[in-house]
């Protein structure tokens, strides 16, 4: 008889190839995702050490984090130079090292660029039961599809691109269960930002977390990709969410998805992955998702959250004196009193963007708040920015850009945008921002930037009042 | 890389809980090609403070960083990595870190040290005044005042430390192995490779 396994078990023996006496195991990854800013001394150690790139056609490129989401071409459809020096050395490097090590690459100015973990599962190139790396932390992304992925250095990066493998420890298993129906106005961001906030920024360190429960299972794809892409936020080294119908019917027709007969068995495997009836997890965390309220974040840590109904905490209502202390740097940083109602906090920048929320229904949630409405006279900067080309044609296609701009927000060309203070969309010294990307760490929107953490329909509320706003106020 | 037996000099009492890669090296030194040069960036927002750790001459060359909890969490940039070892860090001691930085640690042969938050509250007040020196051989952290810290860690990356050994060399080892699990992979699972558009 076969011992009971866990989801995350049954990827991680799928995939062993050598096991080591110590317990370390060489893991094949089958996906390997690759974009500009954690690559180019990868290449540079393959060039240096005479190496090639061991499967190629396992790996995909794209740029994504360098970009400005201005436009890309001028009016004669010629591409735009990069105004930023060191933003176009690194763009122009992975355009010369993709073509040269023969991997998939998939240009800055091609229909279907865009976020790499928002490319990753729309080109069905991304799929359950696979292990998939990324030099970049929120690949846990993917695990909303069922796929084994984490986040890898550079090392790891030249490591996969020789040997299509990384040596690993297996990881601890942590289920968060969420149980129940959220209520009017609560997405999949808010779950993931209440779980953050009862597990803490490290509840999950050294585990991968599998998410279970109705409330997880009630969402779409979109929405699964939300909950994972912030399981790095917790501290683990992965989510997980088991694939089913509604993943299966996600996938099926993508591009890189399989096909006809190999389709009927990827969905054979990929329903037999399920975590056992009997199977066990190092530790588990029950949410009753009546309990969640629409969220946002005060501080500087992604488990700094409180429901929008709530108030900035007194640092010294923490229990852990070292936590104390952070919340009071955090506390000063932001420029809240403890005490202050969130939903008086103003906001000046509005982001709605990055590979948490820029999928679709990430949009149609902001526009459905947006509609018939126009930001308010205090907000000086709102961008839109979609995950992907693909999303940007669909959501021009319903309209969505048109309800945006109206709004008075800017419709803008995929990318990382305002996620990190890397290409020209930032967020200025001391100004707040509601955010719906995935952290609020200092600095992240750009030096000096404050970071509120949000959903899309709450950013959009943000938009309309310039405060953060319990966006329950502005929906039937 | 550099082999690590033993470290003993200076540490710096940082003792900072959930420092992020973030703090460690801002978004905007990750726009290198390169390695090198990043200790210039080393917790750039922290030493806009004049009265800094990193910068107080007290600590010029320290190889050690004492830290707080949760080490190195958030990005899973290597460039925070580079940065500490471009900043002559060879040795962290923290109760604990992300696990991706530790693992990028050790692939910059940067020892990563985890001993109980009781431990570091001492070694901190030690290192305010007097070196301290870690032995990886031994496994052991020591101070010129008789404390003694045994600390644990994983035998295959104590190896790769010890001897400074490149990874991809040793997983080079194991071709049969790659080679039969591609095998397997194309007869069982064809529909895994991704078609060619
Ligand atoms: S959107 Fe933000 S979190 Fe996502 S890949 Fe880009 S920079 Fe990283």
């Amino acid at each position: 008889m076969t011992r009971s396994r866990t989801l995350y078990e049954k990827i991680w023996d799928a995939h062993v190839v050598e096991q080591r006496p110590d317990g370390t195991c060489l893991i094949f990854i089958d996906r390997h995702l690759v974009h500009e800013v954690t690559s180019p001394q990868a290449f540079a150690g393959l060039r240096a050490s005479g190496r090639t790139v061991r499967r190629p056609d396992l790996t995909l490129a794209v740029p994504d984090h360098n970009l400005p989401t201005t436009p890309r071409r001028d009016a004669s459809g010629n591409r735009l130079p990069i105004a930023d020096a060191e933003s176009a050395a690194q763009l122009a490097a992975l355009e010369t090292n993709a073509p040269a090590f023969g991997i998939r690459y998939i240009d800055a100015v091609a229909p279907e660029q865009g976020i790499v973990h928002v490319v990753g599962p729309e080109q069905g190139f991304s799929l359950p039961g696979t292990t998939i790396v990324c030099g970049d932390s929120h690949t846990a992304c993917h695990g909303g599809i069922g796929a084994l992925a984490f986040g890898i250095g550079t090392s790891e990066v030249e490591h996969v691109l020789a040997t299509q493998t990384l040596l690993l420890q297996p990881a601890k298993t942590m289920e968060v269960c969420v149980e129940g129906e959220v209520g009017p106005g609560v997405t999949a961001k808010d779950i993931i930002l209440h779980i953050t906030g009862v597990i803490g920024a490290a509840g999950g360190t050294g585990h991968v977390i599998e998410y279970t429960g109705s409330a997880i299972r009630a969402l779409s794809v979109e929405g699964r990709l939300t909950v994972s892409n912030m399981a790095i936020e917790g501290g683990a080294r992965a989510g997980l969410i088991a694939p089913d119908d509604v993943t299966f019917e996600y996938l099926k027709g993508r591009p890189y998805a399989p096909k006809g007969a190999d389709w009927d068995a990827a969905v054979a495997y990929w329903t037999s992955l399920a975590t056992d009836r009997g199977a066990t997890y190092d530790k588990t965390v029950v949410i009753d998702a009546a309990d969640i309220a629409p969220s946002v974040t005060w501080g500087t840590s992604p488990e700094d959250v409180v429901p929008i109904t709530g108030t900035v905490p007194d640092p010294a209502s923490f229990a852990d004196p070292s936590k104390q202390a952070a919340a009071a740097k955090s506390l000063a940083y932001m420029g809240l009193e403890p005490g202050t109602r969130m939903q008086d906090v103003q906001v000046e920048n509005i982001f709605i963007g990055s590979c948490t929320n820029s999928r679709i229904e990430d949009l149609r949630a902001a526009a459905a708040v947006l509609k018939g409405r126009h930001k308010a006279a205090g907000v000086k900067w709102a961008i839109v920015v979609p995950g992907s080309g693909l999303v940007k044609a669909q959501a021009e296609a319903e309209g969505l850009d048109r309800i945006f701009t109206d709004a008075g927000l800017e419709w803008r060309e995929p990318g990382c945008s305002a996620c990190l203070g890397m290409n020209p969309d930032k967020v200025p010294a001391g100004e707040r921002c509601a955010s719906t990307s995935n952290r609020n760490f200092v600095g992240r929107q750009g030096p000096g930037s404050r970071t509120h953490l949000v959903s899309p329909a709450m950013a959009a509320a943000a938009a309309v009042t310039g405060r953060l706003t319990d966006v329950r106020e502005l929906i039937d | 890389m550099t082999p690590i037996e033993k470290v003993e000099g200076r540490a710096i009492p940082f003792g900072l809980k959930n420092v992020d890669t973030d703090v460690i090296i801002p978004a905007k030194w990750l726009k290198t090609i390169s390695r090198e040069g990043l200790g210039r960036g080393a917790f750039e927002t922290l030493r806009a403070d004049p009265d800094n750790l990193f910068d107080n001459p007290e600590f010029a060359g320290a190889p050690i960083l004492i830290a707080g909890d949760n080490f190195g969490c958030g990005s899973s940039r290597e460039h925070a990595a580079w940065a500490l070892g471009d900043l002559g860090i060879r040795v962290v001691i923290a109760p604990s870190y992300s696990d991706i930085f530790s693992g990028n640690a050790v692939k910059n042969g940067i020892l990563p040290v985890v001993l109980p938050q009781s431990a570091i509250d001492r070694l901190m007040e030690v290192a305010a005044t007097d070196p301290i020196h870690v032995d990886l051989d031994t496994q052991t952290v020591t101070t010129p005042f008789q404390d003694r810290f045994r600390f644990d860690i994983d035998p295959f990356r104590k190896m790769c430390l010890l001897n400074g050994l490149d990874e991809i060399s040793l997983t080079e080892k194991s071709e049969a192995a790659i080679a039969a699990h591609e095998k397997k992979m194309a007869t069982d699972q064809p529909w895994l490779i991704p078609a060619t558009l």
